[in-house]
Order: C-alpha cells, then sequence, then structure tokens
C-alpha cells in the first residue's frame, strides 16, 4: 500500500497547490456584474467592488476629452454617466447606440471605468432589413 | 439554388433519421442487407450536405441577395476571397460548415472501413448519424441558412424582396486569417466526433480493448492537429488585428476551444498507457467523451451568449438545443459506462512513482486540473448566479495564476517522461539519461539570471525547455549513432532514417519540440513594454531601442474602405531601419472601422505599432506603440507542431537488413535464426 500512499501524497499536493493559486486569482480578478437598475440599490462594502455595468451608449453623448471620455449608458429605463479614464483606445465598435459593458467602480454618482467593451449596434434579424450581428471588440 | 440547398438539405436530415434507426435495427437483427443500407444512408447523409453547403457558397458567388443570409454578409465589392470564407461568417451558415466539416470525416471512416471492422463500425455509424441528426435540426428548423429575405407586407403577409447589394461583411473578418482560422479550428472541433463515436462504440460492443483505439489513434492525431492549428491562429489573428498588443485573453471564445485541446491532448498520451499495458481504460474513455463534451460545450458558449464576450454571435435560443443535446450525451455516456464498466478493467497496475506509467498519470491529472480550472473560471458567472444571486466574472489573473504552474509542469513531464522505464526506473537509469539535461537546463537558468532576468516563471520555464531540449536531442543522437554504425551515413541522415522508423515516437518528439518553442515565445510575455502617444508629422517616440518618428500621414480610398495610413519611420541607434504604416480602415457599408496593425517582428522581439485613434481635442494622431519579446517563437513553434503531428501520422518505414556480397545457392531456405527484416525496437518503447 505504500506505493498508493506516495501517490496519494502527489495528487494531493498539487491539487491543493493549485487550489491556493485558485484562490488567489479569484480574489484578485473577481468582477461583479450589475445592472445600471441595481446599482442604483447597492450599500456600504459593494460599492466599492470591481463591477460590470452593461448598457446602450446614448446617442449623442460620447465627449472626448483629453485622458478622459464621457458618456451615458442607458438600460431598463435608467441611465448612468460613465467616465471612461483608460489608457488604451476605445474599440472601434463603441458609437451611438452600441452595446457596452463598462468595468470599473461607481464614484460620487458617476461609473469611473477602466475597461470598456462594445458589441455591434445591429442584431441579426431574419426578415426585415436583414442587418448583420458581429463581433465586438475591447480595450485590456 | 436556394431551394435545391435547402431541399438538400431535408433529404439530409431523412438519409440521417435512416442511418440513425436503420442503424439500430442493423444492430439488433444484424441482417446484412440493413447494414449496408445504413452504411450507404449515411454516405448519403454527407453527399447531401456537401451539395447544400455548395449552393450556398453558389449563392454567394452568383451575388443571390434575395436570400437573407447572403445580404447580411455579403456585397458585391467583397473580393471573392472573402465572399469563400462569408458562408462561416453568420450563426447559420458556420453550423451548416460545422456539418460540412462533420460529413467529410464521416464519410471518410464509412468509406475507409466499409469492408473492415464489422463487428464494431455499424455502432460507429449509428452514433455518427445521431451527431449529425442534431446538426442537421439545427441547420433545416432552426437556424436555416436558405431562408429567403422578406418583409411585412401591405396586407400584413411576408413580401420576398430581392435587394440590390448587401451588407458586406463585417470589417473585422475581413482579413486573410479569416479565412484559415474557422476551418482550422472547426476541423478540430468536428473531427474529434470520430474517436469520441469509436470509443462509445467499442464500449457498447464491448469490442476488443486495443483495437478501437489503434483504428482511431490518426483520427485522433488529425483532430488535435486542426484544433491546434485552430487555436494558434486565431491567436495569431488577435495579436495581428485587434490591436490591443496581446493574443490570447482568457475570453470565453478562446477558452471554449482550448478545453477540448487539454482534454484531448491528455488523451493522445493517456492511451499509450492503454496499447503498452491495459490501464488507464477507464480515464482514456472518459476523456474522449470529455473531449466531445466540450467541443460541443464550446460552440454552445460560442453561440447562446450565455457568457459575455468578444466574440458572441447574436443572441438566440439556440442554446437550448444545445443543452439538450449535451444532455443526452452525457447520458448516453453514463449509462453505457455503467453498463459495461468491467469491460474496462485494468490489466495491470501502477508500480512505481518513478516510471513512465506515473508520469502518464500525472501528466492525465494537470491537464484535467487545467481544464476544470478553466472551464470554471469561464462558467463562473453562470454559476455564481445560479448559486448566489450575482453574477460574478473572473479574469486573466484567475487563468494565469493557475495555468502558468500548470504549464511549467508540463513542460517538466515533457522532457521527464519519455526517458522514464516503464513500470520502474532505476537510479543508475535516472542519472544516466538526466544528469546532463539536469545540468544544461540550470546552466541556462543561471545564465539567464546572471543577464539580469528576475522573472522566476520566465527563469524556470527557460531553464525547463532548455532541459526538455537537451532531453529530445539526445533521443536523436542515441538513436541515430546506432543506426550510423549500420549505415555510416551522417548523423542528419541518421536521425531521419531514425524518425521514419518510428515515426510516432519521433514525431512525437519533434511535436515536443515546437510546444518548447511555443513556451519560449509565451516566457516573453513577461516582459512585455508599451508606450502611447499623440503625435505630429516629426515628432518621436522612444521604445526600447527603436525610435519612431512620424513622417506623415494620408488617406487612401480602396474598393469598399478609406485607409487612414500613418507613414512612421523606425531608427535604431539612429540609423533608419524601415518604415511602418499602422492604418485604420473606415468601411463604406456601415460606417466601422478596422485596425491594421503594423509589426516588425524578428526572434528576439516584435515592434507592434497601431494607430489608436485621434486625440479628441488636437485631432491629432494617436500611437500606440509595443514592444513584444519573443513572440515569434510562439508562431515558428507552432508550425513545428503540426509539421511533427504530419511526421507521427506517416507509416513506418521498415527497416531492411541488407546482406552483402556473398551468392545464396538457389534452392537453399533462410537459415532459420536470421531475420530478412528488422524494425528497430528500443527497449523503452
Amino acid at each position: 500500500m505504500k506505493k498508493q500512499a506516495k501517490f496519494a501524497v502527489g495528487i494531493s499536493v498539487i491539487v491543493v497547490s493549485l487550489a491556493c493559486l485558485a484562490w488567489l486569482g479569484y480574489g484578485e480578478s473577481k468582477t461583479y456584474y450589475h445592472t445600471i437598475a441595481e446599482l442604483q440599490s447597492l450599500r456600504g462594502a459593494e460599492l466599492s467592488h470591481r463591477m460590470r455595468v452593461g448598457g446602450t451608449v446614448a446617442a449623442g453623448s460620447i465627449r472626448r476629452f483629453t485622458g478622459r471620455v464621457d458618456f451615458v449608458l442607458e438600460g431598463e429605463g435608467k441611465s448612468l454617466p460613465v467616465s471612461y479614464v483608460g489608457s488604451d483606445p476605445l474599440p472601434d465598435t463603441f458609437v451611438d447606440k452600441s452595446q457596452a459593458l463598462v468595468e470599473g467602480r461607481p464614484t460620487d454618482g458617476r461609473f469611473v471605468a477602466e475597461v470598456v467593451q462594445a458589441k455591434c449596434a445591429s442584431k441579426y434579424e431574419a426578415a426585415p432589413g436583414g442587418t448583420v450581428a458581429t463581433s465586438s471588440t475591447a480595450t485590456r | 439554388m436556394d431551394v435545391f440547398g435547402s431541399f438538400a438539405l431535408i433529404l439530409a436530415f431523412v438519409c440521417a433519421v435512416y442511418a440513425f434507426g436503420g442503424g439500430i435495427a442493423a444492430i439488433i437483427t444484424r441482417h446484412p442487407l440493413l447494414v449496408k443500407s445504413t452504411r450507404q444512408a449515411g454516405i448519403a447523409t454527407c453527399c447531401l450536405i456537401f451539395i447544400a453547403t455548395f449552393s450556398l457558397e453558389y449563392l454567394f458567388f452568383s451575388d443571390n441577395f434575395s436570400a437573407a443570409y447572403v445580404v447580411a454578409h455579403s456585397n458585391r465589392a467583397l473580393a471573392t476571397f472573402y465572399k469563400v470564407a462569408a458562408l462561416w461568417a453568420g450563426q447559420e451558415g458556420s453550423l451548416l460548415f460545422w456539418s460540412f466539416l462533420l460529413s467529410i470525416y464521416v464519410f471518410s471512416v464509412l468509406v475507409a472501413y466499409r469492408n473492415k471492422n464489422g463487428e464494431l463500425m455499424p455502432y460507429v455509424g449509428v452514433i455518427l448519424a445521431g451527431v449529425q441528426i442534431f446538426f442537421l435540426t439545427l441547420n433545416n428548423f432552426v437556424a436555416s441558412p436558405f431562408k429567403a429575405l422578406a418583409v411585412p407586407g401591405a396586407n400584413g403577409a411576408m413580401d420576398l424582396v430581392a435587394r440590390a447589394d448587401g451588407n458586406g461583411l463585417t470589417p473585422l473578418l475581413q482579413y486573410p486569417e479569416m479565412v484559415i482560422h474557422p476551418p482550422n479550428l472547426y476541423s478540430g472541433y468536428t473531427g474529434f466526433t470520430i474517436p469520441f463515436a469509436f470509443a462509445l462504440a467499442a464500449l457498447l460492443a464491448r469490442y476488443p480493448g486495443e483495437k478501437w483505439i489503434h483504428l482511431t489513434r490518426k483520427w485522433t492525431m488529425i483532430a488535435w492537429c486542426f484544433q491546434t492549428a485552430g487555436i494558434l491562429l486565431g491567436a495569431h489573428w488577435a495579436y495581428a488585428v485587434l490591436g490591443w498588443g496581446g493574443y490570447w485573453g482568457w475570453d470565453p471564445v478562446e477558452n471554449a476551444s482550448l478545453l477540448p485541446w487539454l482534454t484531448g491532448t491528455a488523451f493522445l498520451h493517456s492511451v499509450m498507457m492503454q496499447e503498452k499495458r491495459g490501464m488507464m481504460k477507464v480515464w482514456n474513455v472518459w476523456l474522449v467523451f470529455s473531449t466531445f463534451i466540450l467541443c460541443i460545450l464550446g460552440t454552445f458558449l460560442t453561440r447562446s451568449g450565455v457568457v459575455s464576450s468578444v466574440h458572441a454571435f447574436a443572441q438566440s435560443s439556440i442554446g437550448s438545443w444545445f443543452v439538450g443535446f449535451l444532455m443526452v450525451i452525457f447520458t448516453v455516456c453514463l449509462v453505457a459506462y455503467l453498463k459495461n464498466r468491467d469491460y474496462l478493467k485494468s490489466e495491470n497496475q501502477l508500480d512505481a512513482i518513478v516510471s513512465r506509467e506515473s508520469s502518464f498519470l500525472f501528466n492525465n491529472l494537470i491537464l484535467l486540473v487545467s481544464c476544470i480550472a478553466v472551464l470554471s473560471g469561464t462558467l463562473f458567472p453562470v454559476l455564481s448566479e445560479a448559486v448566489a444571486g450575482s453574477k460574478i466574472n473572473v479574469g486573466a489573473p484567475f487563468f494565469n495564476k493557475v495555468n502558468i504552474p500548470i504549464g511549467l509542469f508540463l513542460l517538466f513531464l515533457t522532457g521527464v517522461g519519455p526517458l522514464l522505464a516503464w513500470r520502474k526506473t532505476s537510479v543508475e537509469s535516472l542519472k544516466r539519461n538526466f544528469a546532463g539535461p539536469l545540468i544544461i537546463g540550470l546552466v541556462a537558468g543561471a545564465v539567464l539570471f546572471a543577464l539580469g532576468c528576475r522573472e522566476i516563471y520566465s527563469l524556470i520555464c527557460f531553464s525547463l525547455c532548455f532541459f526538455v531540449t537537451a532531453t529530445i536531442f539526445m533521443e536523436f543522437y542515441r538513436g541515430a549513432k546506432v543506426i550510423r554504425v549500420r549505415s555510416h551515413a551522417s548523423y542528419l541522415t541518421s536521425a531521419i532514417e531514425l524518425t521514419m522508423r518510428n515515426t510516432r515516437r519521433y514525431g512525437g518528439y519533434i511535436v515536443h519540440m515546437g510546444m518548447v518553442l511555443v513556451f519560449i515565445g509565451l516566457a516573453g510575455a513577461a516582459f512585455n513594454q508599451n508606450v502611447q502617444k499623440e503625435m505630429q508629422p516629426g515628432s518621436s517616440m522612444q521604445l526600447g531601442k527603436y525610435k519612431l518618428v512620424l513622417q506623415s500621414f494620408d488617406s487612401k480610398p480602396e474598393a469598399n474602405y478609406t485607409g487612414l495610413r500613418l507613414n512612421v519611420e523606425v531608427f535604431v541607434n539612429n540609423k533608419p531601419l524601415m518604415m511602418l504604416y499602422p492604418e485604420r480602415r473606415i468601411f463604406e457599408t456601415n460606417g466601422e472601422t478596422g485596425t491594421m496593425v503594423a509589426i516588425y517582428s524578428t526572434l528576439r522581439e516584435d515592434l507592434y505599432v497601431v494607430y489608436a485613434g485621434q486625440s479628441p481635442d488636437t485631432k491629432l494622431p494617436v500611437i500606440h506603440a509595443y514592444l513584444n519579446p519573443l513572440v515569434k517563437w510562439i508562431w515558428f513553434g507552432g508550425v513545428i507542431v503540426v509539421f511533427g503531428t504530419l511526421v507521427a501520422l506517416l507509416p513506418n518505414r521498415r527497416a531492411v537488413l541488407v546482406l552483402s556480397g556473398a551468392k545464396q545457392p538457389a534452392p537453399e531456405p533462410l537459415v532459420h535464426g536470421m531475420t530478412p527484416s528488422v524494425t528497430y525496437r528500443e527497449g523503452r518503447d
């Protein structure tokens, strides 16, 4: 039975150490997802979590400044002013009415985003129009 | 043509149903007419799918804008090159493309084995037909690529229309790699259906263990080769086109392609255990089942939108179909396993921890752990929402923290495994085989440390790469030396002869060498640098040893886009090196923009320059430049991996011992103990 024990020990060491690393990695990168409506009802510690919020970019709301891009995200009837402060350029698909996913933290009534992902505005519909639904791009 | 195509598809569905139902009847009754007709129905299914696919392509080539799918993904101005690729640009067409590639495999298997393996093939045929029925159901009833374009008419009914021109292909997809990445990746995904079908068939038929493994080895290697190529091409595409400076983001769709690769790699190695020692049978069966299930899961993740991804197709209800199919497959596999468990009993036990068996066991374990980690991380939003009510995402830090140590351990096993003996390795053997490579690895690590490298994972990685390279070279050297004794040829010729006599083993070593190169490339990422700056003509930026000067910028109209190009001159030590032309393209049809990265790639590093956009206040171009060391090694390594797999697929050349000179008296038979042909066998194989 001794060799069985050796294998068991070896396997456990590997699995346990990887589990520890996984736990650490999880802690470093976990990001909550909330809708705009949910944001307003968050309290206390939850507000300081890194989170993702999705919505549609309100038409005409994109304003570009040096080091910052402001826009308004709309969803389920609510709107959220966002400031993108990341260093990477915004993706090519980030235009009026595109679906966007922002990642960052809510601060003083605005949402400060470090990452912005945007999907192409139109969805594929079989019958009228027949426009394209495709890939989206993201800043990293 | 679209009516023709959709008719072919529905006929294919009917044939597949017959191949499935009749096939089951054939297994039960063993009536030769049933066996033959169901096999032919299976072949017919494939041919009809080919016809349907060609019909859809014809619609693209003939600019038929009365078909909704063509309107959505093509236009008159689109290059022919991309009209071919537009077939797989959207949901419906890519599902048909999946059926098409699967049919190539099914056709080949049914035809190649039509007169062989009579006990097994009826089962295989039924399983393959079952998979095809699922995809044909989607092709015909859920996501038909042949839908005609129609708009609601005056009286509420739908009126057929034909557009003058289509919407064109999405700019991001108008890149040569678009034409080769999906076919390679899909060929990998669909290819794993074949070993799955054989494994399940063998289990159900209780077919002699190793025969099915031997049969499916080549198919598994082909599928694995395509999957590897597909993954690397996807990474290269992301690197060269998206402009974020990286090649792997642990995006759900990227992970979806990696998961079956992990279990597929484990399976490819683990089968050797079953072949040589009759062990790991349960592992192997579940590894191949998992690989297939992960392929279907992969396409489910990509298409259903259940996890948000940059690659997501349109949100649709197609996800539920895949979930249903996955449940059916899993149930069938589980029932088959439970009923036939005793057939999978091991013939031998693990003898010692320092043995080739144990290295395979650890190989399986580590790849499986990686697979579980990546799967959990990818599905975390879904799991956390179900369990805790809030959607939580995990990102690159999680995946990297777990997978980097796993990758390093795998690298270690790659060097050690082939040199361990079956059953138990003696200490002398360990010393003889590993002393040299170990010293080389440690010296390499020490040298790099002395040169200033302080990243611990990179140091370990480079040391291991040297270690593994040394073990591989040692294997070739030793084998070539023995052949040289007889043939007196050069080392190189002997090494080639050696490889050709045992293509599986030495082709495998070539694949390992390729993976080592890939790891060297991956290790470079720890040293990436980047700089972003707003530039006007004449200004410069410094990155590493390169100075970039913006000379001018211009705008160039092309067939279906306008190119905004920057002319950047690169200097090294104040001497002009070359010009780079990072570009942004604005596409006419839908106003979208695309980024064309300018890359100067050397073995040492990539200088990667992106036209990031225009500064909002000054309207001046913003350039984002990256210095990515060693990236070229990844692509080069990938080529070696593919080459190695092709070598391993070749049949062995049998060595012939040539009797020299002396004339043999005519009728005398060969002396009893002398074999006229010799295959080179080493005790360790």
